[in-house]
């Protein structure tokens, strides 16, 4: 069979509507991983024994096993065991909100402790309370530290995505093998599956690096 | 009543003691001078008097209050008692007026438009009215402990404490800090200040405190015991420094 590249441009609106999948799933999983990241990080950091020895073992579990088994285990398993029956988009965001949280909080954790104690000392020396030294000083400084390696984490979780195939959900990589197992167009449909990928993680680095131009590394 | 008073007050790190059964009174207006060898619990001694160390026994009352009485008293003591570091710890990402401005802003509820107005001043005051738009980063060192000096000023405190304010800069940079800290003794304020300047001790220091093993061991006059060391290890000391 000859390669057709023609034939990418009659299933593109399937796979931009797989990629809006992604894009979703993607988005919403890093808002929340983001949230859950930053709490478990300040855990890790700040909190006494029982904090930061529960935050510990929620990074060390999700770290410790795929994220394909997490997803599994979200869909298939906590019906049986918890009575909880949830869709596969709600299962595949919740997947990316609990895997990336995981890894962003070690993030957190290790821009906030990175900054000199220095600094906090004279926030506290004027008499600030210990959190507001946190939001005003530390917390500006980390934050800058923060965004090489949350624009990996990004990208990762991204691709990540693509895992969800196993649970049915319709994201890009999903509706590539569907196209794929019906015209058999192997060359031309992974290639152009590719690429919006390529799209998305570029975009993705883009903003990322325009951020951390416009905000001087201290 | 004395402004700061150490009442057979201890620190310990694991076995070490750092602080041991310190027994001290600082009255209002006095200059007093820490010094002794490294690992003589200078710093400690210092470093407790705003709570960056907590004490181990004893207790330790400064304006009134014992640092032992709970996270918001420390806040209210370290208002009245300023720090300054060997390592200035400036806010980097706040440029020199916004370091001064932060605690009449943050602490003291100041307005913006007022603190500013604080902070210009006291940059004036320090000579670095001309440096107010500069960051950390683009001062020379001497310039930067100037600005953290009205940096703990501008939160209007009884007492400063200065943690070897000049052990971190050149020699020559190290007279216009010492000149601030000069003007700042001459206009009655309270100061405690760990240093190895000797001739700044002598010339503006009203006390000198000798601290060996993490016990003061030399409590006297600056000109007096720095002239004629009452102590053969204090006089092995000075020949050091």
């Amino acid at each position: 069979m000859e390669t057709d590249w023609s034939v990418i441009f009659d299933f593109l609106p399937e796979l931009l509507k797989g990629a809006k999948t992604t894009v979703y799933i993607t988005l919403a999983g890093l808002v929340g991983g983001l949230i859950l990241g930053t709490v478990a990080g300040m855990m890790r950091a700040y909190g006494g024994r029982v904090l930061n020895g529960v935050a510990f073992a929620y990074i060390e579990v999700i770290r410790g096993t795929p994220i394909v088994v997490q997803v599994m285990f979200l869909y298939f398993a906590l019906p049986v065991l918890a009575d909880l029956r949830i869709d596969p988009m709600t299962a595949a965001v919740l997947a990316i909100v609990v895997n990336a949280g995981a890894y962003i909080a070690e993030i957190v954790r290790g821009a906030f402790l990175s900054i000199g104690k220095g600094l906090t000392e004279a926030g506290l020396a004027i008499g600030l309370p210990h959190w507001k030294v946190l939001v005003y000083i530390v917390g500006p400084l980390a934050f800058r530290r923060l965004i090489p390696p949350l624009g990996n984490q990004f990208i990762v979780s991204l691709k990540d995505t693509s895992l969800f195939i196993v649970i049915g959900v319709g994201e890009l990589t999903r509706t590539g093998q569907e196209i794929m197992a019906s015209n058999f167009r192997a060359v031309e449909i992974w290639t152009a599956v590719a690429v919006i990928y390529l799209i998305m993680t570029g975009t993705l680095s883009l903003i990322l690096r325009t951020i951390e131009k416009r905000m001087r590394i201290l | 009543m004395s402004i700061i008073e150490f009442k057979n007050t201890s620190k310990h790190f694991g076995d070490l003691k750092v602080l041991d059964k310190a027994t001290l009174s600082i009255e209002a207006g006095e200059v007093v001078v820490l010094v002794g060898p490294s690992g003589s619990g200078k710093s400690t001694l210092l470093r407790c008097i705003n709570g960056l160390e907590s004490i181990t026994s004893g207790d330790l009352i400064v304006d009134g209050l014992s640092v032992t009485g709970g996270a918001k008293q420390l806040r209210e003591i370290r208002q009245e008692a300023g720090m300054v570091f060997q390592q200035f710890n400036l806010f980097p990402q706040l440029t020199a007026l916004e370091n001064v401005a932060f605690g009449p802003r943050k602490v003291r509820g100041m307005s913006r438009e007022v603190a500013r107005e604080v902070a210009r001043d006291l940059l004036e005051k320090v000579g670095l009215r001309d440096k107010a738009g500069h960051y950390p980063s683009e001062l020379s060192g001497g310039q930067q402990q100037r600005v953290a000096i009205a940096r703990a000023l501008a939160v209007k405190p009884k007492v400063m404490l200065f943690d070897e304010p000049t052990s971190a800069l050149d020699p020559e940079l190290k007279q216009e800090v010492l000149n601030v800290m000069r003007a700042l003794a001459e206009e009655g304020m309270t100061m405690v200040v760990v240093t190895h300047e000797m001739g700044f001790a002598k010339q503006v220091g009203t006390r000198l405190i000798f601290m060996e093993h993490g016990k003061i061991a030399v409590d006297g006059d600056p000109r007096e015991v720095i002239d004629t060391p009452p102590n053969d290890r204090m006089k092995d000391f000075l020949q050091h420094v």
